[in-house]
């Protein structure tokens, strides 16, 4: 059964378009991913899923519901966690649960039963009585995710669940997230983090100005725009390096990044051999392509804001 | 989602509502050991520094006491306060800074069902507000007793028009600080002008009139004082429908404005 069925979805605000016609499907239980740089879209696109912001065009089915014409109950058979920190600061941690909870018209005592449950799933059990600003980003997220949890969603959506955390809150978020795919809760998920999406996503596309530039697995991404490996070359003297590439580039393409130039081919290890005898590169080094270099390679490197 | 995006489009409203006004009650019980206090005092203030001490040289207004006249209008003033800063920097607070209303509209809990919240949270305010300088006021025997439980109500009756307005101008201010504006030229005018510390019939009777058009605590004054009084009379009637006409036609505008900031 397909969780999410958009169809040639379209956002704009005003005269900018956020999304630009976008067509996709989520199986159950899939972790879903939305890669792209800043402004790529994701958020609007999420904020649609949600049934906060109107739809320009298209159609969005949610758990085989029309989001335009039931927006209520899209809402009441999801979880979502935000991008921002809107938690609650007049309530203590426990509190956030409850008063959400009563959002969603959850029983009093249900409620209680499902917050100590989240707290304790979250390790935020110490925490329950801290006021909100109190505790540390970390547990800010974790307790995101827990308010998310609280109506038992069938459809998950995590904007950016783990920007701005160290490594240690964000491989106990990882670790969070498994555990709910393996009940499975089906997730969509933002991020620009390529780790992340590697680690987490069973599918995901890559975002840039609204518009899809890839879908698929992640690995299978990686194979079909990269390759295996990735020849980089650090060479001393670069246009001289660049030069001597562009005259004898066959079977190959390269990048430059910075004073790095990435080669990619096909056959990476048999061009090896020829780029140090015949061209004379030196500081070569052969790693494993990985979903960066196919982000990079479809969104390209200036910066974004 | 339904619906076009005019101001004056019917809100979408169910007993949700209620589970927004609950977040603000659960916050405000926290609280309440402070906030009951300012209303308590001010009006104590009041009548001491006008009732007695001014009232000492003006004796009588229109057959009855200084502090008699403007007891009244201390009720009416802390209803139009405790609704309109709840309305103002309270919810602009929830919205702005604390994102709080993004969070809510992500739950079954529509944008429409949150402003009709905050309004009833501003109402209840000035119910509760209100009817603490009742007390005040009816420990001076300054109210007819026979018509408190009137007055009690009426309280958050009055709160909704004044949440209301205070709501529309969170819907447009570019920022807590331009709340200056409003209260500098439309609150502290009706605090002043709405026949609270002396008669509106010394007025020009063109100045009476549009008083009476544009200044809603003008009615809201006029009610509190008949029955304070123990006097209502019948006009009372036409400043009630003011009253509930302006409130819904507010409401309604505090409602999209609100929703044209938020959703886009």
């Amino acid at each position: 059964m397909s969780v999410v069925v958009a169809q040639h979805l379209v956002k704009k605000y005003g005269e900018f378009t956020a999304v630009d016609d976008i067509s996709l499907e989520v199986q159950k239980g899939e972790c879903f991913g939305f890669l792209g740089p800043n402004g790529a879209g994701k958020t609007s696109t999420m904020k649609m899923m949600y049934a906060v912001s109107p739809i320009t065009a298209g159609q969005l089915f949610i758990l085989g519901l029309d989001v335009k014409a039931h927006p209520r109950e899209v809402k009441r058979r999801l979880g979502v966690a935000p991008q921002e920190y809107n938690l609650d600061p007049d309530f203590s941690v426990l509190e956030n649960l409850l008063v959400y909870a009563r959002y969603f018209r959850i029983p009093r005592s249900d409620a209680r039963a499902r917050a100590f449950q989240l707290l304790d799933f979250f390790h935020l059990m110490e925490k329950k009585d801290s006021v909100v600003e109190h505790i540390s980003g970390g547990m800010k997220k974790r307790l995101i995710l827990a308010r998310a949890l609280i109506n038992e969603p069938e459809l998950l959506i995590l904007d950016e669940p783990t920007t701005g955390l160290d490594p240690q809150a964000r491989h106990l978020i990882w670790e969070k997230i498994n555990e709910l795919k393996s009940r499975g809760i089906t997730v969509l998920l933002t991020t620009h983090y390529m780790d992340e999406a590697e680690r987490l996503c069973d599918r995901l596309v890559i975002l840039d100005q609204g518009k899809i530039l890839a879908e698929g697995e992640p690995k299978k991404l990686v194979q079909e725009f990269i390759g295996d490996e990735v020849v980089e070359v650090v060479p001393s003297d670069l246009e001289s390096a660049l030069t001597a590439l562009k005259v004898d580039s066959e079977g190959m393409r390269f990048q430059v990044n910075g004073k790095r130039i990435e080669i990619l081919s096909k056959n990476p290890r048999e061009i090896v051999p020829r780029l140090m005898n015949q061209l004379k590169l030196e500081n070569l080094s052969l790693r494993r392509a990985t979903l960066e270099d196919v982000f990079l390679h479809l969104t390209g490197r200036e910066l974004r804001e | 989602m339904k619906g076009s995006n005019g101001i004056f489009r019917l809100p979408v409203l169910s007993s949700l509502c209620w589970t927004v006004w609950q977040r603000d009650m659960d916050v405000y019980k926290k609280t309440f050991k402070v906030n009951f206090v300012p209303p308590l005092l001010e009006p104590i203030l009041y009548l001491v520094a006008l009732g007695f001490g001014l009232g000492f040289f003006v004796k009588e207004i229109e057959g009855i006491s200084y502090t008699r006249f403007i007891a009244p209008a201390l009720f009416s003033i802390t209803t139009m306060y405790a609704a309109f800063f709840e309305c103002t920097y309270a919810s602009f607070v929830r919205m702005y800074y604390q994102k709080a209303f993004d969070a809510i509209i992500a739950t079954p809990v529509n944008i429409d069902e949150v402003v009709a919240g905050e309004l009833l949270s501003g109402a209840t305010k000035a119910f509760i507000n209100g009817g603490i300088v009742l007390g005040v006021i009816a420990a001076f025997g300054l109210v007819d007793l026979r018509y408190v439980m009137v007055l009690l109500p009426f309280g958050f009756f009055a709160g909704i028009l004044f949440a209301a307005l205070g709501m529309i101008c969170t819907a447009i201010v570019p920022s807590i600080d331009s709340f200056n504006y409003p209260i500098f030229l439309f609150i502290t005018p009706m605090f002043l002008f709405s026949g609270t510390f002396f008669p509106m019939s010394i007025l020009p009777e063109p100045v009476v009139v549009l008083a009476y058009a544009v200044l809603p605590l003008t009615h809201v004054v006029k009610i509190a004082r008949g029955l304070t009084l123990g006097a209502p009379e019948t006009s009372l009637v036409l400043s009630f429908l003011w009253i509930t006409v302006v409130s819904v036609i507010t409401s309604i505008l505090a409602i999209n404005l609100m929703r044209r900031r938020l959703i886009q």
